[in-house]
């Protein structure tokens, strides 16, 4: 079987579980929103105001996010030891990390298809004419955060303190990526609107990077 | 792949002769395999589960693995189904064409273990939150089986939850729980079989089920492995026994012995 259909099963069997009990989702969503209300209280979102801090203030939201969500992505693995029945099953380790990576990427698209345009509302800023950009520096932001944050999420998920253990690995990493993916979205919300090709080239980097190092990885990763 | 990735699995080679397994396998497609323990050492820590644990399974052998809690069966159970590495030592697998060479290399890299194996677990290896069906086939379209449709309603009417097939896991007793476990493991037609404490939560048609089961697999040749703590009448269908006591055998009925006089021993205890 190859990694890709593998991969695919275990999508389908992660979005399932997720659309059935919606625990993460449901969650993720409403946390990410509360911080977003939150911090468009904390002072007066005018548009140049809202320029200045409103890139920063929805990465924050989204790390949040992602940090919620990717710390059950292994430990729920844990209840029934279901991740050795996937390890038993005659396919890469990496389908199973891969699989779990497309669905958590879902999961926060979804999460920042709402989260977007409330920000965009509460923080005065109009989004026409930015759309697919902005699509584009999330896709590879999220990207880069769902590949670390599954991954961390495999590491951690042995640990007694998963749940501290993941965000003290996962955000020193993320460092580099969150002032990447902020820089290109200031671009974006700028007067004069641009894409700034050096940090998406940076995103991209970042996301290729860690694609193959957990590739290169997975069989530790997942190992006992 | 590079080459380092291929040297992690070096630990499970397998051996002698490899017989190529169709993406489609039906038990009589493949030989059965056997299991074997070179020097085994596992440490957690400071704490040795298992003390150079020397022991050659088989193919087609029925072996009950007795000791008591903390004696290693598990460990060695896990081992055998590639969930951990030893941390010194080997284990090999065979297959029970074992005195003929292999017949090419492409045969030979053909061999993959993990399609002949089949686990029963402490825990279920089961989704709560999906039903009964979507268990089976989630792991029948890992195994790439063909029909899984058939394959899984076959396998919930065998095990007696074809009027449960919709109803989440979660919603199953323990019993119920444990005979889909059984099921799943048993879905891809596994020939080397590993049980850990299978009977657990069974109750007495479950046990009278879980036995015929086994005697059909002993019949079609299977490579059984089975630990207990506890004498069930799925025992007697043990063509050899092996005690466990501190992480190294203890005692080994061997594969021409009788294992009755260590079945008996386990009685006696109880």
């Amino acid at each position: 079987m190859t990694t890709v259909r593998a991969a695919g099963i275990i999508l389908a069997k992660e979005l399932r579980l997720e659309f059935r009990t919606r625990e993460l989702l449901t969650a993720t969503v409403i946390f990410a929103l509360v911080v977003v209300v939150l911090f468009s209280f904390a002072f007066d979102p005018t548009a140049a105001e809202s320029r200045r801090y409103g890139p920063g203030l929805l990465w924050i939201a989204f790390l949040f996010a992602g940090s919620l969500m990717l710390n059950p992505s292994f430990a729920r693995e844990q209840n029934n030891e279901t991740l050795d029945a996937l390890r038993m099953a005659p396919i890469s380790s990496f389908a199973i990390l891969l699989g779990k990576i497309l669905a958590n990427f879902i999961f926060m698209s979804l999460a920042e298809l709402v989260l977007v345009p409330v920000f965009a509302v509460l923080y005065n800023l109009s989004l026409a004419g930015i759309v697919w950009r902005l699509i584009l520096v999330l896709v590879l932001g999220t990207l880069g955060l769902t590949v670390t944050g599954t991954v961390f999420s495999a590491v951690s998920a042995h640990a007694r303190m998963r749940e501290l253990l993941l965000p003290l690995l996962l955000l020193p990493l993320l460092t580099p990526l969150l002032i990447a993916a902020v820089e290109s979205t200031a671009s974006l919300f700028a007067e004069q609107p641009a894409l700034d090709r050096t940090w998406l080239a940076f995103l991209a980097g970042f996301d290729i990077v860690f694609l193959t190092a957990s590739w290169l990885l997975c069989d530790h990763l997942l190992a006992e | 792949m590079p080459a380092w990735k291929k040297r992690s699995a070096t630990w499970c080679e397998a051996r002698r002769s490899a017989l190529p397994v169709p993406a489609t396998a039906t038990r009589s497609s493949f030989a059965t395999i056997g299991v074997s323990f070179h020097n085994v050492e596992k440490r957690f820590g400071s704490l040795a589960a298992l003390r150079s644990v020397s022991l050659e399974i088989r193919a087609g052998e029925f072996v009950a693995l007795l000791g008591p809690n903390g004696a290693g069966k598990t460990t060695l159970l896990r081992m055998a189904a590639l969930l951990m590495n030893p941390t010194r030592g080997s284990v090999f697998f065979s297959t029970g064409a074992a005195s003929e060479p292999a017949q090419s290399h492409r045969q030979a890299s053909a061999f993959r273990p993990k399609r002949a194996i089949g686990l029963v677990g402490h825990s279920t290896l089961l989704y709560d939150e999906l039903t009964a069906t979507e268990n089976l086939t989630l792991f029948a379209d890992l195994f790439g089986l063909s029909d899984i449709a058939g394959t899984v309603a076959a396998a919930l009417e065998d095990c007696g939850l074809a009027s449960r097939a919709g109803s989440l896991v979660r919603t199953f007793s323990r019993g119920m729980r444990q005979r889909l476990a059984i099921a799943r493991a048993l879905l891809h037609q596994p020939s080397l079989i590993l049980l850990d404490e299978p009977a657990a939560g069974l109750d007495r048609h479950g046990l009278a089920w879980f036995s015929a089961r086994l005697a059909k697999l002993k019949t079609d040749g299977c490579t059984v492995l089975m630990s207990t703590h506890a004498r069930n009448e799925s025992l007697d269908l043990a063509t050899r026994a092996v005690a466990l006591a501190g992480g190294r055998v203890d005692n080994d009925s061997g594969s021409a012995g009788d294992p009755r006089a260590l079945l008996a021993a386990l009685r006696t205890e109880q």
